[in-house]
């Protein structure tokens, strides 16, 4: 009787809930509307899980007890003559409401601790990928492998500013994601190069601060291929909606090809780095670069936002002599927020960027500074 | 003012005060004496003076090494090797390679790391760069030193050991002057 | 003093400077009600710039950077300027009158505490017309964002910060001294309002917590100006430790924030009951436990920074238990209105959706204590959800409860009852649709503090938007009903005010004269 009431309510809950789902629906799947995905990796498994057993624990408990009140709201009412009673206390009831509670915590907690042992089982991995938050992008390094590149937001300035229209993977897209193999454990050792980000990849329950100074490491092991979407979620700056988190799971044979074609541009990109690029090519590229990485503080139209950063447009280093102009986007500031790019540009798009800054928005140098003077500059030092 | 008044405010001032100089110069201290017992954050403990040498041949475990820099850190940073497989109390060394790429003379400090968390009491270090500050000149290049052993009572669970150190700069607080580099 | 406070017919000169100058603890309660109420709706213009961003994906109306300044300065006004005055407010009015004081044990202290506050608030505030703009780093302000990374303004905010610290310090020991030494002969500590307990134990949280927060600014405030490094891994430091630190006092802020809540909801609830607050002493003992296991727990807010596994552990479970005692104040409150003869006047109403919905925000919080699920819940629009569902329906509706209940015995006219309803209905629906949706869009995925997202959340941001200006508007209307009262309302003149009220208070006369219990009442 009383398990056939109780299916009989989860169903009718289940078709609330659907109803709601209709009226808030847009493209994605129901549940991830309302609920915690379920994920692919056993840690989000048992995330979902004791998110569930809470959730019914805490609606089971709240309805008796708003039903109580509901019931006392009505039935105790001065309109329908309701006479108050004098008692105010009652030792054994109080006693009651103190113990059983306590009791259903330390059930709740078996459960509650076997997750989280799960969480933290982050040996004997197959792949290790070190994972580093930027100011705002991420960075992916696959330790032992020589494999390392950035991951930054795709989207365009200007279907954030809404002079063009949004696309349908509108801030869910990077331009490079992190590629894993299926059925693989890969650990992740994640840290962080200025202020505190956090990686997160709900679908594979895991989400790690990402201090600089410290490593710490989670884990994942899908059988599932496909894409996943991740976010920030540690405030870090202006940029913090803007450094989305995209993991493509891919099988062992793919994933190989990857690699090795990822280790073979690196090459082909090492020895090309000599190529002397024309003017109008470097502006291209430029202003794709400028967008991307530069925009977020110094603004698209160059003019920076004025008492926080600087704008570029007729600046001193601009217009001045380049290697100044190099100095500053290579090495940072210190004490700014401008950082170093050395590592987080590759040596064309510092060329290109460099170029770009120092003959647009009416910046007109007119030189060319080509890949191979970063790298000079770079070795000269 | 009433006298118990004046009592109650100095002693509760008394306590506000205590609080103030217990968030300061308490805590901070109690926290580093946590992290170190507990391995909280994964830090290592100083300086290691090994007394005996036990070495456990029947177990291998890998170390692996990883490097990384913080903002405003332009050097090359690197281990030379990836990983080695080490037993438990065998003392081993190895190197990372550091290049200071700019025209500028500068300071590095290393801050290390030791995952997983419950290894970080049982990895010793007899010689260490993190120890120092390490000042390279404009272009230098340097291979900077390591000599670990593994406790013998590292837990049975722990496979795989890893360190990892960042590179931060701190020319600008050191006290060591650039004159003294050159 | 034998002709009373001055009024506006003594001429601008004199009446201002009565309010400059006063030690009278009803001026000054009224001066921190007002106060706390313009910190309320500036708090809320932000939250509402917040919403109006968020209601449709991209940048509309303002640039990232002045998001974060938003959410940051909508955290800091309300916490700071809003919920604590407020409730600093009340027990000024309230407190000696509840135990038959004549006034606040330190009358001098008193007007001090309070007339720094707009100072504090005027350099938090002016940050963001300087150069730089203002704290961009949230109301946590975590290290180096903070620190390194913050812009040159945060010394004002860290100024800021030590005078809300400093009036805090003194609103509390005022109010310790005042309870534990002002109370009428007969009046023992068991016998004392709820609300004056709650008061009590959040005074000596305030007093402890409020120099630890001092300490984070100052360590920041050395760390950014004079070279240490107690947050800075480059030399030696962490900036972990920062977030152990600032959880060390905003755990118990948290608890300094909804005990008065709790406070005044037991004296409202057994008024409209017309019967005894049940459990009285388990009340006290549970507020007591809640405050002290209020210290044990703060590094739940922290379970994604990589702690080991044993500290996981601990502070869940910990955790956990917190919800024994606050299970035990909602029994009680459920109780004492069972068997009882209830009416539903506006104070009641919003005691109740107080009852309910942070219940409902108790269920959430029980649900994120639990470390593995939380991995999942941290930083998202699931914990904005949460702390609303117990900061606004908690402290704010009871604080809107107190101020009807308490109107008509300061002013001596009584509030528009329909006005009170509507307003009522307005705020509770409104404030459903706006945090009741925060509950999916974290569960689906989106990060707190977000200036912007992806179109998978386009929906239900709407929604919340929508809410939210329902919410704001009640808060006008809110407005309208007090002013009006003031000056229009129905006048009251017997002493009890309600029916079933029963307290010291209630034994003066109505409105409460400007000096009240100058000879202490004799309490059986």
């Amino acid at each position: 009787m009383l398990k056939r009431a109780q299916a009989l309510f989860l169903r009718s809950l289940g078709a609330v809930l659907a109803l709601v789902y209709v009226g808030g629906a847009n493209s994605e799947s129901a549940a991830s509307q309302l609920n915690m995905p379920q994920g692919v990796t056993e840690v989000s498994q048992a995330a979902y899980d004791i998110h569930m057993i809470m959730m019914w624990i805490c609606t089971v408990i709240g309805i008796a007890v708003f039903g109580f009140m509901f019931y006392v709201m009505y039935a105790h009412r001065k309109s329908r003559g309701a006479v108050a009673e004098n008692f105010h206390e009652n030792v054994l009831v109080e006693l009651l409401w103190t113990i059983v509670p306590a009791i259903i915590l330390i059930v709740m907690a078996i459960p509650a601790t076997s997750a989280l042992l799960k969480v933290y089982d982050t040996e004997n991995a197959d792949i290790d990928i070190k994972v580093t938050g930027y100011q705002w992008k991420w960075q992916y390094e696959y330790l032992g492998e020589d494999v390392k590149f950035m991951s930054e937001l795709r989207t365009p300035q200007d279907e954030i500013y809404g002079r063009e229209p949004k696309g349908e993977h509108y801030l869910r897209e990077v331009t490079e994601p992190l590629v894993l193999p299926a059925g693989k454990k890969v650990r992740f050792l994640i840290t962080g190069n200025d202020v505190i980000h956090s990686w997160w990849v709900p679908d594979f329950g895991v989400k790690r601060d990402a201090v600089p100074g410290l490593f710490t490491s989670a884990w994942a092991k899908t059988d599932k291929p496909g894409t996943y979407v991740g976010e920030c979620t540690e405030l870090c700056g202006s940029g913090h909606a803007f450094m989305p988190v995209v993991v493509e799971v891919k099988e062992q044979a793919e994933y190989d090809q990857w690699l090795a074609d990822k280790k073979a541009a690196a090459a082909e990109y090492a020895s090309t780095i000599g190529k002397q690029w024309t003017f109008d090519e470097l502006m291209v590229k430029g202003e794709e670069v400028y967008n991307r990485s530069c925009a977020g503080c110094h603004a698209v139209n160059g003019e920076g936002i004025p008492g926080v950063f600087p704008a570029l447009k007729n600046s001193v280093i601009a217009l001045g002599p380049v290697v100044e102009h190099l100095r500053v986007v290579v090495d940072g500031i210190p004490g700014t927020a401008m950082q170093s790019f050395a590592d987080q540009l590759s040596e064309v798009d510092i060329a290109a960027v460099i170029h770009y800054e120092r003959n647009a928005w009416g910046n007109d140098v007119g030189d060319i500074t080509q890949p191979i003077d970063v790298l000079n500059y770079k070795q000269a030092k | 003012m009433q006298t118990s008044h004046r009592t109650l405010l100095a002693k509760l001032l008394a306590l506000a005060v205590a609080m103030f100089l217990f968030a300061v110069f308490v805590l901070p201290p109690l926290y580093d004496l946590f992290c170190e017992i507990t391995g909280i954050g994964g830090r290592t403990d100083g300086k290691y003076e090994a007394v005996e040498v036990r070495v456990d041949t029947s177990r291998q475990v890998e170390v692996q090494f990883v490097a990384a820099n913080n903002a405003e850190m332009p050097w090359e940073f690197y281990p030379m090797e990836y990983s080695v497989v080490v037993h438990p109390g065998e003392s081993r060394a190895v190197n990372f390679f550091a290049h200071n790429t700019t025209g500028e003379n500068m300071v590095a400090q290393a801050i290390p790391n030791v995952l997983p968390n419950n290894a970080a009491d049982y990895f010793h270090k007899t010689a260490c760069f993190c120890f120092d500050n390490q000042p390279l000149a404009a272009g230098e290049q340097a291979e900077l030193g390591l000599v670990f052993i593994l406790d013998p009572d590292l837990p049975d669970s722990v496979n795989t050991v890893t360190l990892s150190y960042t590179l931060f700069d701190i020319t600008d607080r050191t006290a060591l002057s650039i004159s003294q580099i050159q | 003093m034998a002709h009373g406070p001055a009024t506006l017919a003594d001429g601008w000169v004199k009446y201002i400077s009565r309010w400059v100058f006063t030690t009278n603890h009803k001026d000054i309660g009224t001066l921190y009600l007002w106060f706390s109420f313009a910190m309320f709706i500036l708090g809320g213009s932000f939250a509402m710039i917040i919403r109006a961003e968020l209601f449709q994906p991209g940048m509309q109306l303002i640039k990232p950077e002045f998001f974060n300044q938003m959410t940051t300065m909508h955290g800091l006004v309300m916490v700071f300027g809003a919920i604590m005055p407020a409730f600093v407010g009340l027990a000024n009015w309230l407190i000696p009158m509840m135990i038959g004081a004549p006034d606040m044990a330190l009358p001098r202290m008193n007007n001090l505490s309070f007339w720094i506050l707009p100072f504090a608030f005027a350099i938090l505030v002016a940050t963001l017309f300087m150069e730089g703009g203002g704290p961009n780093f949230g109301w946590t302000f975590y290290a180096p964002l903070s620190t390194t990374y913050a812009p040159d303004t945060v010394n004002y905010f860290i100024f800021g910060v030590h005078i809300m610290g400093a009036s805090s310090i003194m609103g509390s020991i005022n109010i310790i001294a005042t309870v534990m030494n002002m109370r009428a002969p007969g009046m023992t500590y068991m016998k004392m309002p709820m609300f004056v307990w709650t008061w009590l134990i959040t005074a000596f949280l305030l007093v402890a917590v409020m120099p630890v927060l001092a300490g984070a600014v100052t360590m920041m405030l050395t760390d950014i100006n004079f070279g240490t490094s107690f947050f800075d891994a480059a030399g030696g430091g962490d900036p972990v430790l920062f977030q152990h630190i600032f959880w060390f006092f905003g755990h118990p802020e948290v608890y300094i924030i909804i005990l008065p809540a709790f406070g005044v909801v037991s004296q409202i609830i057994p008024t409209f009951s017309r019967k005894p607050l049940f459990g009285y002493s388990s009340m006290v003992y549970a507020t007591a436990s809640i405050a002290f296991m209020s210290f044990i727990v703060w590094a739940h807010h922290m379970f994604t920074v990589g702690m080991p596994i044993a500290g996981e552990l601990y502070f869940m479970y910990a955790t956990m238990l917190i919800a024994v005692p606050t299970g035990v104040k909602v029994f009680n409150w459920i109780t004492t209105m069972y068997k009882g003869s209830l009416t539903f006047e506006t104070p009641m109403l919003f005691s109740i959706a107080f009852v309910i919905l942070f219940t409902f925000g108790g269920f959430t919080g029980l649900m994120l204590s639990i470390a593995a699920a939380d991995i999942q819940y941290h930083d998202t629009y699931f914990v904005v959800a949460h702390f609303h569902y117990v900061m606004v329906a908690g402290a704010v509706f009871s604080g809107t409860a107190a101020v009807y209940y308490w109107l008509p015995k300061w002013c001596g006219k009584m509030y528009d009852e329909t006005m009170g309803k509507v307003q009522f209905w307005i705020a509770f629906i409104g404030f459903n649709i706006t945090f009741m949706p925060q509950h999916f869009l974290g569960l689906a995925g989106m990060p707190r503090r977000y200036a912007d997202y992806g179109l998978q959340f386009a929906d239900w941001n709407m929604v919340s938007s929508i809410g939210a200006f329902m919410y704001g508007a009640a808060q006008i209307l809110f407005l309208f009903n007090v002013v009006r009262t003031i000056t229009h309302g129905k006048p009251v003149d017997k002493p009890e005010v309600w029916e079933g009220a029963e307290g010291l208070e209630w034994t003066v006369p109505t409105p409460a004269p400007y000096h009240t219990f100058e000879k202490p009442p004799q309490v059986k």
